[in-house]
């Protein structure tokens, strides 16, 4: 066997180069813990309206206890459900979002929340919306010859904005 | 070494007794496959001309969401999955016959019977996508439900080329059996992995149309679990890219130096990357799951250190093919660093395919690796990002090579020389410009918030306003590449009515710089690979296939679109 002493460096390099972007995405992975959502559960997509969680009445934003925000989220052809999602800018959100129906996908455009949601599974995104600002928030997954048309907004406003319109809910 | 010489010298009387009439039929049957590719190639085409002025906006009397998705997912399914096949058995079986010099195991025959039946599928499909009972994505992703005549199709054009399949290990074994010791040569050695790869990797979708659409769109079954058909298409998903690849490797490993009348830096390492690409492309699927829920996310972080590792014989290809090139060009007298580039003959359109795929690889590649990135993809999956990505790799960096490979062998294979190199040389120069015009664009439109797999965009205005240019850009890009895929097809077809060469034109490969005169066995055979693969596919999917069976899913109804 012929080998040739660049191509050996080249080769050598190639692993280094290989091992360096391995190393930069497990050290961010493991220090800043940045994950892509990865939940893994079931529900039964067919009677989401049955389940406590997924019940029309129980969808939208909550204050958990430790003081971090949770919302709960249904996909279905052709919107997502609550419609018009208002939000605290800068503080912990963990998304809940289960189907309806079939394939979709979730995709606020210019920010990192991006999951996929599928029959059957809960999805699950943590994240923080660092800039206040209205984000359409709009389905990325071929789901039906409405697909195009299924997309809702995402209002990220600031603190004080935020528990005003809540006690104008109440 | 003494048998290896008499045998091929035997090899060389037989075929040249029998030249006229073995080598004619062989060719009726590579043509019959490339045709069919390139005859769907066009019309494709045109869908995809048809799709880029749709989505522009600037005909809005052509808006039809129901037509445009039928036109994707046809276009989808036939640059996926018949243009690349058929291109494939066709280049395939015209190596083998080259380069081995012996018959095809199980006869021509049996290779007419693989081609019809893919092409039966195909038909089925076809029919079925054109008439709207299919517009469900080349992807097919369930639980949106396509006529099962569809899913039919697209199994009998898998298992047509398993048949090929078949025929390249046999027929390379036929080969090692009359040359013992001595190395297969490179093409079919390169071939065979593909067509090792392929079988491989076709084995998930397969289980998934056989054992959950196919029984569930029939009713025989009510419920499929949707989190269970997503990971077997991953298994098909990923490695299915390097079987499209892999024949445009080939090209550049032994077609493009000896079209530079240089010769090919190293066979040794060309061998290793080929198997690299094996052994690492099919385990990794999982990053097409990144942000999947029902996949845990240390799976998908094993994955991604596998698809990292699967850029390494990449890089080494281009390594070797631009010194294999470097080579060519001293040898015509370049001079200095760059003096080689310009004296490389690019009026050949190999050569020139060659440099301008080797270009769109290193773009294309570059967005590969966020994509790749377990902590990067979020911001681009499913935007038009991907789209542009994969034009680029595929459409482009591949199918050019396709497009001169089709020009190298037409003359072999037809007896007849091409109708028009200039209008080659053109027809490659605009499917690279109108690549970059297209993709380029589409890149920038992803990171600008575009989803992909939209027709129309009835989003915010205040978030749609900038797409405007690029939108534009798209449709220009569009119109050249539909325009290089006609003069392509035209080409081609005018070249059957070209004057016959005075003497039969053969297909020739590069000659390594180093002959091969004495190769290990694992870089001359399959067996202990294929072992390795079984074993890292099942240590990287065997719990994440299983995991469907331990937990309770619940499965999912049937929907139309
Ligand atoms: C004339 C040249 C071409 C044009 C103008 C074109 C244009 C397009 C457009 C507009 C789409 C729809 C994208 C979307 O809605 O997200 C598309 C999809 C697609 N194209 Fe092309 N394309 C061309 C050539 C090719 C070639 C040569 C290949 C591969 C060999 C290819 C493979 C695909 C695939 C697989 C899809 C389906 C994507 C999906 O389902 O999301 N295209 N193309
Ligand atoms: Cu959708
Ligand atoms: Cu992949």
């Amino acid at each position: 066997m012929h080998v040739d002493g660049t191509e050996k460096k080249w080769v050598i390099l190639s692993f280094m180069m290989a091992f360096a972007m391995m190393g930069i995405l497990a050290a961010y992975a493991i220090n800043k813990n940045i994950h892509p959502p990865s939940n893994v559960e079931t529900i039964d997509s067919t009677t989401l309206h049955l389940s406590e969680e997924f019940n029309e009445d129980n969808l939208g934003i909550e204050k958990e206890n430790d003081g971090s925000y949770r919302v709960t989220m249904v996909a279905a052809r052709y919107g997502f459900f609550p419609h018009d999602l208002k939000v605290p800018v800068g503080q912990p959100i963990k998304f809940r979002i289960a189907s309806a129906d079939v394939l979709h996908g979730v995709h606020t455009a210019n920010t990192n929340m991006n999951t996929m949601v599928v029959p059957g599974y809960i999805s699950e995104v943590n994240t923080t919306f660092p800039k206040v600002g209205r984000f359409p928030m709009y389905c990325n997954e071929y789901c039906g010859l409405g697909h195009d048309y299924m997309w809702s907004r995402l209002n990220v406003v600031s603190m004080e904005d935020f528990e005003k319109s809540l006690k104008e809910a109440d | 070494m003494h048998a290896q010489v008499e045998a091929s010298t035997l090899n060389m009387s037989t075929s040249e007794s029998s030249k006229s009439t073995y080598t004619e039929s062989v060719s009726g049957l590579c043509l019959a496959n490339l045709w069919i590719a390139f005859i769907t190639f066009a019309l494709a085409a045109f869908m995809g001309l048809y799709q880029v002025a749709e989505r522009s906006g600037l005909f809005p009397k052509i808006e039809f969401i129901e037509l445009y998705y039928r036109s994707v997912s046809s276009h989808g399914v036939i640059m996926g999955f018949v243009l690349t096949t058929f291109f494939i058995m066709g280049f395939g079986y015209w190596i083998s016959h080259t380069t081995l010099k012996i018959p095809l195991w199980g006869g021509k025959s049996l290779g007419w019977l693989g081609f019809l039946i893919s092409l039966g599928g195909t038909a089925a499909a076809a029919v079925m996508l054109f008439m709207g009972e299919a517009s469900v994505m080349y992807t097919f992703y369930p639980p949106l439900k396509a006529n099962p005549i569809f899913y039919f199709g697209a199994t009998f054009l898998v298992v047509g080329s398993w048949v090929w399949c078949l025929q390249m290990v046999m027929t390379m074994n036929a080969w090692k059996k009359l040359n013992v010791g001595a190395a297969v040569p490179l093409a079919m050695y390169a071939m065979t992995a593909n067509a090792i790869l392929w079988f491989i990797t076709s084995l998930g979708v397969a289980s998934e149309v056989l054992f959950q659409l196919i029984p569930w769109s029939m009713g025989w079954i009510d419920k499929i679990d949707v989190g269970l058909a997503r990971t077997l298409f991953s298994w098909t998903l990923h490695a299915i890219v390097y079987f499209w690849l892999i024949p445009a490797y080939i090209a550049f490993y032994t077609l493009v130096p000896k079209a530079a009348n240089g010769k090919l830096f190293s066979d040794e390492f060309s061998r290793i990357s080929i198997l690299m690409l094996l052994v690492f492309s099919v385990p990794i699927g999982m990053h097409h799951l990144y942000v999947d829920p029902f996949q845990d996310a240390g799976w998908k972080f094993v994955h991604m250190i596998g698809t990292f590792m699967v850029a390494i014989p990449t890089l080494i290809t281009g390594f070797t093919v631009i010194a294999s090139m470097e080579v060519a060009g001293r040898l015509r007298g370049g001079k200095g660093l760059f003096g080689w580039i310009t004296a490389l003959n690019w009026s050949n359109p190999m050569v020139l395919s060659g440099g301008l795929s080797l270009l769109m690889l290193t773009v294309g590649g570059w967005g590969g690796m966020v994509n790749a990135s377990y902590s990067m993809d979020v911001a681009v999956h499913n935007t038009q990002w991907i789209t542009g990505h994969f034009h680029l790799i595929f459409a482009g960096t591949t199918v050019i090579m396709y497009m001169s490979t089709a020009y190298y062998m037409w003359p072999s294979m037809t007896g007849r020389p091409l109708f028009s190199t200039k209008l080659a040389l053109l027809q490659l120069w605009t499917w690279f410009i109108g690549m970059l015009v297209l993709t380029l664009p589409w890149h920038i439109l992803g990171l600008l918030g575009q989803p992909r797999r939209i027709g129309v965009a009835p989003y915010s205005e205040e978030f749609t306003a900038a797409w405007g240019p690029y939108e534009f850009l798209m449709f220009v890009g569009g119109v050249i590449l539909f325009f290089s895929a006609v003069i392509f097809v035209v080409n081609l077809l005018f070249s059957h009515f070209t004057a016959k060469a005075a003497i039969m034109p053969v297909m020739e490969y590069a000659e390594p710089m180093h002959p091969v005169l004495n190769i290990p066995k694992l870089l001359n055979g399959f067996g202990f690979w294929t072992a390795v693969i079984v074993v890292y596919m099942i240590a990287s999917y065997g719990y994440p296939i299983l995991q469907f069976f331990l937990m309770e899913t619940n499965g999912t109804f049937p929907w139309s679109i």
